[in-house]
């Protein structure tokens, strides 16, 4: 179970810490706005972190490994003495947070003055992914008690991606080749999951700026084993899958020749369907991929 | 033939003669020499055990990028262990790996290939020069420059700063660009205002040298 802070006078509400990292601020909005609703809902009250900075991404990481240690450094010492777990929607940002902080828990000697004057506490921050947050017994109880209609008509493949889960050894994940998590919450908001193969493969993340062709490659792989599993939409809880799935779907059904629908949900944004959140649809207009007629084709119009 | 017959008259227990070197009597014949000291140097610099893999593949199996790869990951490894310094350098896969963590998650030795090319990309960058895949590092030094001057990214700057530098704003993709640019403005997620950290002192100190 996870140590979220319980907050006095109202109960089975939570507070943690909340990293939303650069993105969130942007071009996934539609992620922000269903996450902060989907957090008002199951009565979770997300505390941003204080003057966070960016995790450095793939760029950090790639070409400078001083600096992608100094950037998680100073997110893991502003997060320290606040409320615990530090919840993070990008799976990108949580994997540099995690790896960053085991490798300072062993050896900090690369943090600068000016950060580590911060306090030095690196460890202190339990850093966990939004979706197992969310997709933790207590949230899926709390998801079935206040759902408002279930999602039937959603034949929905869950779609993890990679940063979430590995490596175990830094994600400490449980089952990084087969995560669970997102279709059990799911299964509680009454869609049907389908089981496939491609769970936790590769979407591309950043090669979509320099080598579309590659993320093409990659996605159609993932369109063509969804629509082999029968499924008529994904979900996923990284904004980097959810914009490589969505932004380029037209383009990509092209070159594969063959027509391909698939709106591509936040889980987030189905917690919000579910329960009725009055902001569904709006956060649901700002996708490339329009989910409205799949919703109004199985009796889910908003 | 030489270098066999001599490993050969080591006894057990008998420490190995080093060999001698192959006659040079056919093109190439140096480059294929095996050295040791890049691989100790990569180890001690990268921290990541190169010389525990044995060559299982399991990496390059599993890899969903290989098709996009000149060399397998596997390969990147052997290489390594062989001090084959140029070919790492020269090749494509290390720019290509999406470091999904794929092959660390399933190496039974646990050597961590994404962080040995992390640190493979990162020498070459420092050194200047150009690389296989330029656009990639690019994207990735423009990207760079973002966390430099706010402490965040602001990707708006960051998509019209690569599309100018890449040619991408005036090449055949300029109006598939424009297009989901505008596409994605309609929908309110392109962000006008840049957000960036209050504090930057930090910034200035990690970014100086």
């Amino acid at each position: 179970m996870h140590a979220a802070r319980m907050t006095n006078g109202q109960e089975g509400t939570r507070e943690v810490s909340y990293y939303p990292g650069c993105s969130l601020e942007a071009t996934a909005r539609d992620y922000a706005e269903s996450v902060a609703g989907a957090a008002e809902l199951l009565g979770i009250k997300l505390n941003e972190v204080p003057d966070w900075n960016c995790c450095g991404a793939t760029a950090a990481h790639s070409l400078d490994h001083r600096v992608t240690l100094n950037l998680a450094a100073r997110n893991l010492a502003l997060a320290a003495g606040r409320p615990q777990p530090v919840v993070v929607p990008c799976a990108l940002c949580f994997n540099r947070l995690k790896s960053a902080q085991a490798e300072l828990m062993a050896d900090g000697a690369a943090v600068i003055p000016e950060i580590a004057e911060l306090g030095g506490n690196y460890g202190e921050a339990q850093v966990v992914e939004l979706n197992s947050f969310f997709s933790a017994g207590w949230a899926l109880e709390k998801a079935r008690s206040l759902k408002k209609r279930d999602l039937t008509g959603l034949k929905a493949v869950c779609y993890y991606g990679c940063q979430g889960q590995r490596p175990p050894a830094i994600t400490g994940h449980p089952a990084p080749e087969n995560p669970t998590g997102l279709d059990r919450l799911l299964k509680a908001l009454g869609a049907q999951v389908l089981d496939w193969p491609y769970k936790t493969d590769c979407c591309g993340a950043s090669h979509s700026v320099p080598r579309p062709d590659i993320v093409h490659t990659l996605v159609a792989r993932l369109y063509e084993r969804a629509l082999a599993a029968g499924a008529n939409c994904l979900v996923t809880g990284c904004q980097m899958c959810q914009a490589n799935l969505d932004l380029y779907q037209e383009q990509i059904a092209q070159e594969m020749g063959r027509p391909v629908y698939l709106p591509v949900f936040y889980f987030t944004e189905l917690i919000g369907l579910a329960l009725g959140h009055p902001q569904a649809g709006r956060w649901l207009d700002r996708h490339m991929t329009s989910p409205r007629p799949l919703l109004a084709s199985v009796g889910l119009a908003l | 033939m030489t270098t066999r017959a001599s490993s050969a008259q080591a006894g057990p227990g008998q420490p190995h003669e080093t060999p001698p070197a192959p006659a040079q009597d056919w093109p190439g014949a140096e480059a294929l020499r095996p050295s040791s000291e890049f691989l100790r140097l990569a180890q001690r610099e990268s921290g990541v055990d190169i010389g525990a893999c044995y060559g299982c593949k399991k990496c390059s199996n599993g890899c969903p990028l290989s098709f996009a790869m000149d060399l397998h990951p596997y390969q990147v490894v052997r290489l390594a262990q062989l001090g084959q310094v140029e070919r790492l350098e020269k090749c494509r896969t290390i720019w290509v790996c999406a470091s999904c963590q794929t092959c660390l998650t399933r190496c039974p030795n646990q050597v961590d290939l994404p962080r040995f090319m992390d640190w493979l990309k990162e020498r070459l960058y420092k050194a200047g020069g150009s690389v296989e895949q330029a656009r990639t590092l690019l994207f990735h030094r423009l990207f760079l420059a973002e966390v430099k001057t706010r402490g965040r990214v602001f990707e708006g700057s960051l998509m019209a700063r690569y599309l100018i530098k890449s040619g991408g704003a005036l090449g055949p993709e300029a109006l598939a660009n424009a297009r989901l640019g505008l596409a994605m403005f309609k929908r309110g997620r392109l962000k006008l205002i840049p957000a960036g950290t209050k504090q930057r002192r930090w910034l200035k100190a990690l970014f100086k040298a």
